[in-house]
């Protein structure tokens, strides 16, 4: 092959790998665009009561629907930025208290099930045989459940809160970390640091956490992202459903949902929250992505 | 009677952008093959051998960039065939058989599929005939059972059995040519022989010229008519074998030799030679000897300016080193 | 061969049994399902013969065995509020859901495999960044806001389809393309990812020292290696799809199992809320299993060992 023929002596040109690391982290553009936009949106999300022109939950009846600033419409005014929804509440507000739902959601979802499925996994993965197939089992059974459909029953039955949400999420959507940490850590486990460290007669917890778990944790943080993206994607369903976050909540898929009847007179009802929904899952994305590719061997995915 | 010339290549090159430069892996390569005759091309891992035969066959990987003087096959001048011609050229007129036995056949495909296969694309003949010929050449490559072979699939093989398939399809269309890339390298050491011969028998039968491409001085020594060494990227040395092995007179094809042990001729207990240093980088322009480096006999002559294939040592012997043979005796 | 089926087959059994046993406990969740049936108008004595005529009142592992026969022969008792039986019922929106799925299916294949085989053909092209740029999007997009802006540009402001119903074919265009869209990035980086390994191998290598066209050795000899991942994953999506069409189908009011999934919610007619849990899980399940002998049927190195 091509590439195996290239003579050792190139590899002295290579620059030192923090600095390779720096020129790939700068050079993707993924990367920074999405670190970008998800520091404004969690900005947005943290800084909510101060920078919010209204309350989100305060209805001024006689001003309603007013259209965002850039429509050409009599009733547009600076002091809703964004317009107000069909009860009259600022949307701009609304958006910005609905980024600490959606942030609070897919972040806490996430540190749940990246907790059940990161236990599940290394422990598949680091002791296979016997564990390894009950793991395989629980993880199986796990996927053939559809998730949407378990989680709004599971709502219904236990009555639905911002809690109950965030458990119900994070107790279905652990199988991808469960899947990914298996297999990495079965990748780790047959190398011979963690070999040496087993015959030096170090504890089993100690290997996990100091050998193992250091190794597979950039698959950690890929899969962390995507399963925050998940959940983020998941709440805003049930709350479109009705069986999510309940009203006068400003969750951007209640938004869209409340907007609905109205989406065809006013479009940017659903508009604004969807793409907002959009962008916050299109920046954890890319993060994720960028951190696949800046920590892949190659440089690439 | 003259020898029928059937490959000629002249002034081929190899070039590979890379992140730090332009690489050179292959530079200025000219050789010849006739018919019936067995070209080995010698060298360690990295020497360009391999490229070289990859830039013949027109199937050098996509960013690689190849420029020759002359490229000609029987008389068909193939720089100037486009892809679509040189591929009916492939696997037709000229051949090639592969290191890696275990990974070069299609795991999803039984061996009479992949063995008629050529024949079929080339117009040569039909389905049945492609057949009989595919069982006809297993059993020449000494594959028992050969009708029974066809319905199996290649992991049902061992890597032996694989790459005497690999050399029954080099065959199918009967080529003038056929270039093996280390055939016998990823194969047990017993394997390794009974391959060898069959190559060495099937050339000599079929009258095809083989370009053997290897490290292995070894195997070069019971089957090559001509040997060309390279280092580097360029021939260093090329001559008739029976020259290499008694008269080599560039200081790295003698260590090359040096390397090997010899029965009856190296004393036991003795060390073997090695050649001390590294390959050098190949990225950007180099003047002069690239093996000064790690020539002990090196001088400024060497590094000044470009070393050419000098032929002073007769019509079937050319060295590239701006010493004579008699000047480099230790 | 022969026993890999098996194998595989008992986990399958074993797994449909455990997802009937938590579909099952899914009622207790709520705490007594003979109060929440009841309603809250209900005196004592009202919950007390609801608690025996649905029999809550014996021991939980008899119930579940009793439910759990009665299912295996397709009867998974009456629905509280249709007053009918729920496998009736199920049995008569699952098409209407499975066209649906098959639709979105062959949909997100017939967009992800071409674009997935142009895209590793030349990587870093023009047609790869595009198609890479396309997937990135598609997997940011909430689905229930795509399928909105589809109903609004192609059912409002064009006039071209439906916007709600499952009458003609029309109806499911735009629930196909809403439903299907989700799964094309991934289908389309898992056939890229395949076909840019398998054509590195050395065989393809091979294929193209033979002298084959550059069609044959593509189609041919990548793609054949290159899809097998593309058909487990599209099995599993598939199942996936049955699931998530609830949000769909009530967008779109189209009246399949999801549409029923969400009506039987709001209902609270629990029997009919686990039965289709259970066939959806089984349905995946038995999806599953079928793609895993069809990859064994087309491997070779399994379906001849």
């Amino acid at each position: 092959m091509a590439t195996g023929t290239l003579p050792t002596a190139t590899e002295i040109l290579e620059p030192s790998p923090t600095a390779l690391l720096r020129r790939r982290v700068f050079g993707h553009a993924g990367l920074i665009i999405g670190t970008v936009v998800l520091v404004i949106i969690m900005l947005m999300a943290l800084l909510a009561p101060w920078i919010s022109p209204h309350d989100p939950y305060d209805q001024v009846l006689d001003r309603k629907l007013i259209p965002p600033i850039w429509f050409d419409s009599p009733k547009v005014t600076t002091e809703h930025l964004l317009g107000t929804d069909q009860l009259g509440r600022d949307y701009l507000s609304r958006l910005f208290w609905g980024a600490r739902i959606s942030l609070l959601i897919g972040f806490s979802a996430m540190l749940i099930s990246g907790l059940i499925g990161t236990a599940i996994g290394v422990v598949a993965g680091y002791f296979g045989g016997r564990v390894d197939m009950i793991a395989n089992f629980i993880i199986t059974t796990r996927l053939s459940m559809p998730v949407v459909l378990v989680a709004i029953a599971v709502v219904s039955l236990v009555g639905s809160s911002l809690t109950v949400v965030i458990w119900v999420l994070g107790l279905l959507i652990w199988d991808r970390f469960a899947v990914v940490m298996r297999s990495a850590t079965m990748q780790v486990r047959s190398l011979d640091f963690v070999t040496a460290a087993e015959a030096t007669g170090c504890s089993t917890a100690r290997i996990v956490l100091t050998e193992i778990l250091p190794n597979i944790m950039n698959h950690l943080i890929v899969v962390a992202t995507i399963e925050m993206a998940h959940a983020i994607l998941l709440e805003a369903a049930l709350s479109f459903l009705g069986l999510g976050v309940q009203p006068p909540e400003p969750s951007w898929g209640l938004m869209v949902s409340e907007a609905k009847g109205m989406m065809f007179f006013d479009g940017w009802l659903i508009a604004i929250p969807g793409a907002a929904l959009f962008l916050l899952v299109l920046s954890i994305n890319l993060m994720g992505d960028g951190v696949r590719d800046v920590t892949a061997p190659d440089g690439r995915n | 009677m003259a020898a029928e010339r059937i490959l000629e290549v002249e002034g081929l090159s190899v070039a590979i952008p890379t992140p730090s430069g332009m690489l050179h892996p292959v530079q200025n390569v000219k050789f010849h093959v006739d018919r019936g005759e067995t070209v080995a091309i010698v060298g360690e891992s990295g020497c360009g051998k391999s490229l070289t035969s990859l830039a013949i066959m027109n199937l050098l990987p996509h960013r690689a960039m190849r420029s020759a003087d002359r490229l000609v096959l029987d008389d068909t001048d193939m720089l100037r065939l486009g892809e679509r011609q040189m591929s009916d050229i492939r696997g037709n007129r000229m051949s090639m058989i592969f290191q890696e036995p275990m990974t070069s056949l299609n795991p999803a495909y039984t061996i009479g599929d992949q063995l008629t296969e050529g024949p079929r694309r080339h117009g040569q003949s039909g389905m049945s005939e492609a057949r009989d010929r595919a069982v006809w050449l297993l059993e020449k490559v000494g594959i028992t059972a050969a009708t029974n072979r066809l319905r199996q699939y290649p992991h049902q093989l061992s890597g032996g059995l694989r790459q005497r398939v690999m050399i029954a399809m080099a065959l199918m269309c009967g080529p003038d040519l056929i270039i093996a890339d280390e055939p016998t390298t990823a194969l047990d050491v017993t394997i390794q022989a009974q391959i060898l011969h069959l190559l060495a028998e099937l050339q000599r039968e079929f009258r095809t010229g083989l370009i053997l491409i290897t490290h292995d001085l070894g195997v070069v020594a019971r089957v090559a008519d001509r040997v060309a060494v390279m280092y580097a990227g360029q021939i260093v040395e090329e001559g008739t074998a029976h020259r290499i092995f008694t008269t080599p007179s560039h200081p790295y094809t003698r260590g090359l030799l040096d390397c090997i042990p010899i029965p009856g001729k190296t004393a036991r207990g003795s060390h073997l030679g090695s050649i001390p240093g590294i390959v050098p980088s190949l990225i950007g322009e180099m003047p002069g000897c690239h093996f000064a480096e790690r020539c002990r006999h090196a001088t400024g002559r060497c590094t000044s300016r470009p070393v050419g294939l000098g032929d002073g040592l007769g019509p079937d012997h050319r060295v590239r080193c701006v010493f004579s043979p008699e000047e480099l005796q230790p | 061969m022969f026993t890999y089926l098996l194998r595989r087959l008992g986990v399958a059994v074993l797994v449909a049994l455990t997802v009937s046993l938590i579909t099952f406990s899914m009622i207790y969740l709520s705490g007594d399902p003979a109060v929440a049936l009841a309603g809250e108008a209900a005196t004592e004595e009202d919950i007390e013969s609801i608690r025996t005529y649905y029999g809550y009142d014996r021991p939980i592992l008899v119930q579940y065995g009793d439910w759990l026969f009665k299912a295996l022969q397709g009867d998974f008792g009456q629905s509280h509020y249709l007053k009918q039986p729920v496998a009736l019922v199920i049995f008569e929106r699952l098409p209407t859901t499975m066209m649906l799925g098959l639709c979105a299916l062959v949909f997100a294949l017939v967009l992800s495999i071409p674009l997935g085989v142009l895209a590793a053909i030349r990587p870093n092209s023009l047609i790869d960044r595009t198609a890479l740029t396309i997937a990135v999007i598609g997997q940011a997009m909430p689905s229930f806001w795509f399928a909105l802006t589809l109903m609004l540009w192609f059912g409002i402001v064009w006039r071209l389809l439906p916007i709600t119903g499952s009458d003609s074919w029309a109806n499911f265009v735009m629930p196909s393309i809403a439903l299907g869209y989700y799964i094309t990035p991934a289908a389309m980086r898992l056939t890229r990812a395949g076909m840019l390994e398998v054509l590195s191998a050395d065989y393809i290598r091979t294929a193209r020292a033979k002298g084959l066209r550059s069609v044959t050795v593509l189609f041919k000899h990548a793609l054949r290696n290159a899809i097998l991942p593309v058909i487990s994953l599209a099995a599993v999506q598939f199942g996936f799809m049955l699931g998530g069409s609830i949000v769909i189908e009530t967008i779109f009011a189209i009246n399949g199992l999801g549409f029923l999934a969400w009506e039987s919610i709001q209902r609270a007619d629990l029997p009919m809320m686990q039965a289709i849990v259970l066939v959806l899980s089984v349905f995946y399940i038995l999806l599953t299993l079928l793609a895993d002998m069809l990859n064994a049927w087309l491997d070779p190195r399994i379906r001849v060992a």
